[in-house]
């Protein structure tokens, strides 16, 4: 079994060596279909897109920094029945994370695809991300320029005004992949690295027929290291300025401020997976009379309502799953720093728990389960 | 001034502390008006918005309380119902909301007499933290 392979780079162009390796997985390893970042053909712009025809992927780019929705969901969509056909996908490691959260939720599977992730240097916000394409000539230019960015010896370039998500993420290595492609620390004038997780990942990466792979570079580790050291910073910062901010429940209403209950949030996040989520049933459509006495009640209220409530009923139901992948700010038409917030609290509701989101497929969600005898400490009167 | 009079929220199971509170009734114990009761099948069913909606429209304390561990009717409601309050108490506190506000019990259909006792505690120590929201129109 073939536990890693060599990518060819020529001229340093990671993005054509990238897609001549997809296309070989696609021919070699029996695979009808692979959802991939792929470039519309209208505009440059990049959306996940399930490529059955290898020619297509031409138009793929993995590498780019645009992030418009988490893949984790489109995948779900895929996978929750069987397709009739093998598949691969391509997914950033807070979109494999995602994944593994809707696979314990029982909305979608990872026996019939083959995961690929690739090392994530962060990712622009959608808004961001078209400046940035439009700057450029071509398509191909955009995401060289941001590898030569992101990938240079600061990660965190002054011109790449990369998300807070992606700033504060502490696990950018696709870890939970079934097949791994390392760029952190990697020479650019030398080919790159694919290996496998899992057993899957091997047999696959086996078919393939591609040279072994050469020696980890050795300063792989410590570009890794100085990066986390960076994010884990940043993310400290993050939080206590989250904390700061919202410490009063006038304090987390002031950081609200702007909602306008869209719920954008909602459905741009990928571990929000109910097909029908309460606040948009009838349960929140409430008679007209409801409405005057609470304005009665406390003078005026208001509207829409039951803002706070939103948030912090998501908070309650979807915390312990967030994967801080970022979609939520992403999504917000009104700028609000939701991903900060949620990221924050879901750093407290997993740490109770000792859960990490997306991290280990094995490790049962807190809400779904419990033992007979524990937290005692919250129950009685002391 | 009156002193401060908390309006409590309890959810209590219909099989054990409803039970409880009826044979209280019924045995002519009293216990402080503060706690409106909410009858719930079992405290299984008590989503973390049901504590979370109480304490944004007013209430100064959030109860639930059911069957001790191994008498649910529902076989283990009590015990997801006691992950979920320690997942709120993770919550709740980080925007003000005092831990001490939340509470979860057990007291069984035969305790009457625990039950009163527990619900006099209960008003005191809310009495003694004072207004959850000093002011409902920090609620957006
Ligand atoms: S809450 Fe926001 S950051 Fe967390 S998983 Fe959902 S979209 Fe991503
Ligand atoms: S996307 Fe923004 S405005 Fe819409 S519900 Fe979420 S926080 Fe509110
Ligand atoms: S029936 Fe009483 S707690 Fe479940």
């Amino acid at each position: 079994m073939t536990q890693a392979i060599h990518i060819d780079i020529k001229n340093e162009d990671w993005l054509s060596g990238i897609r001549s390796f997809f296309t070989t997985v696609m021919e070699k390893a029996g695979i009808d279909a692979i959802l991939i970042p792929t470039r519309l053909s209208v505009k440059n712009r990049i959306m996940p897109t399930l490529v059955s025809d290898p020619a297509r992927l031409a138009e793929a780019d993995p590498l780019s920094p645009a992030f418009p929705v988490n893949g984790a969901q489109q995948l779900a969509k895929l996978t929750r029945l069987p397709a009739g056909g093998k598949m691969a996908a391509v997914l950033r490691p807070c979109e494999i994370r995602a994944f593994n959260e809707l696979v314990k939720l029982n909305q979608g599977k990872r026996d019939d695809v083959v995961i690929f992730g690739v090392d994530c240097p962060g990712a622009l916000s959608n808004s961001d991300f078209r400046t940035f394409a439009d700057q450029h000539e071509t398509p191909d230019a955009a995401t060289r320029a941001f590898c030569a960015a992101a990938f240079s010896s600061d990660p965190i370039h002054e011109n790449l005004t990369l998300t807070s998500a992606c700033r504060s993420c502490d696990h950018p290595t696709p870890d939970g992949a079934d097949i791994a492609v390392a760029l952190f620390g990697t020479d650019s004038t030398k080919g790159l690295t694919a290996r496998a997780h899992t057993e899957m990942g091997e047999t696959v990466l086996t078919g393939l027929d591609l040279p072994p792979a050469e020696a980890v570079p050795p300063q792989q580790k410590t570009v890794i290291a100085a990066m986390l050291k960076q994010r884990k910073q940043y993310r400290k910062q993050m939080f206590t300025a989250v904390e700061d901010a919202t410490g009063s429940i006038h304090g987390l209403s002031t950081y609200l401020a702007d909602c306008v209950n869209c719920y954008n949030c909602r459905v741009a996040c990928p571990v929000c997976y109910c097909t029908t989520c309460v606040f948009t049933t009838d349960t929140f459509c409430h008679e007209p009379f409801q409405y005057l006495q609470w304005a009665r009640r406390k003078g005026g209220v208001k509207m829409p309502t039951d803002t706070l409530f939103f948030h912090l009923t998501r908070m309650a139901h979807i915390s312990t799953a967030c994967v801080g992948c970022g979609q939520c700010t992403n999504a917000c038409p009104n700028d609000i720093p939701l991903s900060d917030l949620f990221s924050f609290v879901a750093h407290h509701t997993q740490g109770a728990f000792g859960y990490g989101a997306g991290l280990d497929l094995s490790q049962q969600q807190p809400m779904c389960g419990f033992e007979k005898e524990e937290y005692g400490e919250v129950v009685g009167l002391n | 001034m009156d002193p401060f009079e908390p309006a409590i929220i309890a959810f209590v199971c219909n099989w054990c502390t409803y039970t409880a509170a009826d044979l209280a009734g019924t045995s002519r114990l009293s216990y402080p008006k503060n706690i409106r009761l909410i009858r719930v099948m079992c405290t299984g069913m008590v989503d973390p918005q049901y504590v979370i909606k109480a304490f944004l429209e007013g209430a100064d304390g959030v109860l639930i309380s059911g069957c001790h561990p191994g008498d649910c009717h529902y076989i283990n409601g009590n015990y997801k119902a006691r992950r979920r309050v320690k997942l709120l108490k993770e919550i709740l506190p980080r925007f003000g909301i005092d831990s001490r506000r939340l509470r979860l019990t057990w007291i069984g259909a035969s305790d009457g007499i625990q039950f009163a006792g527990i619900m006099g505690d209960l008003v005191a120590q809310t009495r003694e933290l004072g207004p959850a929201l000093p002011d409902l129109k920090m609620v957006i």
